[in-house]
């Protein structure tokens, strides 16, 4: 079996271990830092930690004004209520003044499993997308969520870090870089292209591996900056291997597959198939079941590639 | 206070004071009974804060409320909000208990596909007024079914029950302006004040001292009680009708995770379901017998 890791334990491993190199750093949680994790920071640098109870936007207000004094505030709670209910404050007092501010947040997609549609963010990618300013990115594993936070605690700019309550299987060793804007081809194919953000990286590959035994190799992209999209990458993969499918712990709508459909009808069009959360809410279930039930899982990303290839020929 | 006298208005439990103060601790006993055995079933789900709210929901809909389970629609039915709508499990218990859902239906909480989503979901679950779970958002929803019902001059009440973690959202003090504002006394809030949130005490995580005299500041009609209490809850419900020109709220000190000795107080068990042993242990400390 495969290694598997829990990329918010990830972040507060690293969060606690970057508060020793870097002193501004201060984290804020709204009441979940059990969950979130920043309570390792907490633990250890209980001065540079603010947990603000249960008020989201609160402590985006707060993270604000810590990055205007001139702190690197990193602020956590589940994604949505850091990007839902704090949606406007983030808008006005972080995107709007470009301030320094990281908001990781847990909890991503419908993998939070039971406790529902309520807890399930399935638009934070699209409301942090459509903000001027913000940087969006949704790591793949654990490792790759050590190096993003490695990269965008030096990165001057408010950024937007998702990730999720369940462990995902290891891709990648401590040799892997990561680039913000930059998406990393795993599998090279040239029959299709399966781009994929956060734990559907790995259900592509698996997918990858059931087109495989069909004799089929599609190429598969890890995209997990999301903003600013790795839109040479994209357009080079729509030239080279025909069609596109793109996969998410999302809403099709606004999330990566809006993101790279805008990229390829602009510059370069090709079938484009989203997979993804169908315009409908999440349910309680467990994780595995309710990736079954949205349409998540291999073999329904298998199908999507069939799909383009019929549509390209 | 303008009682529809309507022949099958149902205020539950059509009894005397006396009769009501002899049924309840039993009544609360089983859904205390009923929440544990569902939390266990489901292996997920929130202990603490449904416990602590037990006796302050089965006084409320086995005395106060007006509400028909054969019609959870009924244009006359008293609103019930749920703000802190993790404790749904303790909010299906009832719901079951007035027959609004199935006795089978208990055992599928949190599962794929089923009526009793993690958190109340108006969609789903007969009887459920709104669907709730994010926090804070409860107070103004009620104030808006309050405001509704006025306008309608329907006279039933609108009633919320919110966790004391809970209202450290911004959003609660911004409705506790409006109900004042707009003399909202149609309204009964309650708050569990159990002392308990995730990440700690209310009052190492972010204190909300003093609690009363902000609800008096901000325009309310505040009651104290126990909220383990019965006589004191009844009276408590009691008062709050007869208020006018004002909103009221019932600050009910409670204990988290009450009635279960290895739950209550304990911050742990705010997301945590009981296992086998638990379960066990749970049960005979209420006194049921098997499994
Ligand atoms: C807006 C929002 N933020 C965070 C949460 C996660 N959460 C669920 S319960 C809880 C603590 C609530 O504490 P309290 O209101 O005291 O509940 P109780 O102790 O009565 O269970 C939190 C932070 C949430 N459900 N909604």
């Amino acid at each position: 079996m495969t290694e598997k890791k829990s990329v918010r334990g990830q972040y507060g491993e690293t969060l606690a271990l970057l508060g020793e190199k870097y002193k501004d750093i201060v984290v804020l949680d709204a009441d979940l830092s059990g969950s979130t994790k920043t309570k390792v920071f907490a633990k250890k640098f209980p001065d540079r930690f603010f947990n603000m109870g249960v008020s989201e936007q609160d402590m985006i207000g707060t993270a604000a004004g810590l990055a205007a004094a001139g702190k690197i505030p990193f602020a956590s709670t589940f994604a949505i209520f850091a990007t839902g209910r704090a949606w406007e404050p983030i808008r006005q007092s972080i995107a709007y003044s470009k301030l320094n501010v990281k908001i990781v947040a847990s909890h991503g997609g419908i993998t939070v499993g039971e406790d529902g549609g309520s807890h399930q963010s399935i638009e934070d990618i699209a409301l942090m997308r459509v903000l001027p300013n913000m940087t969006v990115i949704v790591p793949a594993d654990a490792t790759e969520m050590h190096k993003v936070l490695e990269t965008v605690v030096a990165h001057k700019g408010p950024v937007y870090v998702r990730s999720s309550r369940i462990e995902f299987p290891v891709l990648y060793d401590d040799a892997y870089t990561f680039t913000i804007g930059k998406g990393d081809v795993l599998r090279e194919g040239t029959d299709a292209t399966i781009v994929a953000c956060g734990f559907m990286v790995s259900q592509a590959l698996a997918a990858g591996d059931l087109l495989a035994q069909r004799g089929i190799r599609p190429r598969i992209i890890n995209m997990s900056t999301i903003k600013p999209v790795d839109a040479a990458l994209l357009v080079e993969a729509a030239r080279e291997t025909g069609g596109i499918v793109t996969v998410e712990e999302h809403s099709i709508i606004g999330g990566l597959g809006s993101a790279v459909a805008e990229v390829v009808s602009e510059e370069c069009h090709v079938p484009v198939k989203r997979i993804g959360v169908q315009d409908r809410f999440g349910i309680s279930g467990k994780p595995n079941e309710l990736l079954e039930c949205f349409g998540l899982t291999p073999g329904d990303i298998e199908r999507a590639v069939l799909e383009v290839l019929d549509k390209k020929e | 206070m303008a009682d529809s006298n309507d022949s099958k208005t149902c205020v539950s439990m059509e009894c005397s004071r006396e009769e009501a103060l002899q049924r309840l601790p039993e009544e609360a006993r089983q859904i205390r009974i009923e929440i544990l055995k569902m939390l266990h079933q489901s292996s997920s789900g929130h202990t603490g804060g449904s416990l602590s709210a037990t006796d302050l929901l089965t006084t409320l809909f086995f005395t106060e409320l007006r509400h028909r389970a054969e019609d959870p629609g009924w244009e006359g039915r008293d609103r019930f909000v749920l703000s802190k709508g993790h404790a749904a499990p303790l909010y299906y218990a009832v719901l079951c208990r007035f027959g609004y859902i199935h006795a089978d239906e208990l055992c599928s909480l949190r599962k794929v596909n089923c009526m009793l989503q993690g958190h109340p979901d108006s969609k789903s679950t007969p009887g459920v007024e709104i669907s709730t779970g994010s926090l804070g958002q409860g107070l103004s929803i009620a104030n808006g079914m309050a405001l509704g019902l006025r306008l309608n001059e329907n006279n039933a009440r609108t009633y919320v029950l919110m966790g004391d973690g809970e209202v450290q959202e911004g959003m609660i003090w911004e409705a506790a302006m409006t109900a004042a504002h707009y003399k909202i006394d149609n309204l009964c809030a309650m708050l569990d004040r159990n002392g308990l949130q995730i990440d700690g005490t209310v009052e190492e995580v972010m204190n909300i001292e003093p609690l009363a005299d902000k609800w008096k500041a901000f325009g309310w009609h505040v009651i104290n009680i126990d909220g383990h209490r019965f006589e004191q809850i009844l009276d408590a419900f009691k008062t709050a009708k007869e208020v006018k020109g004002k909103p009221t709220i019932i600050i009910a000190k409670t204990i988290k995770g009450k009635g279960v000795s290895i739950f209550e107080n304990k911050v742990k068990y705010h997301g945590i379901a009981p296992n086998d042993q638990e379960l066990e242990q749970a049960l005979k400390e209420l006194g049921h017998k098997k499994l």
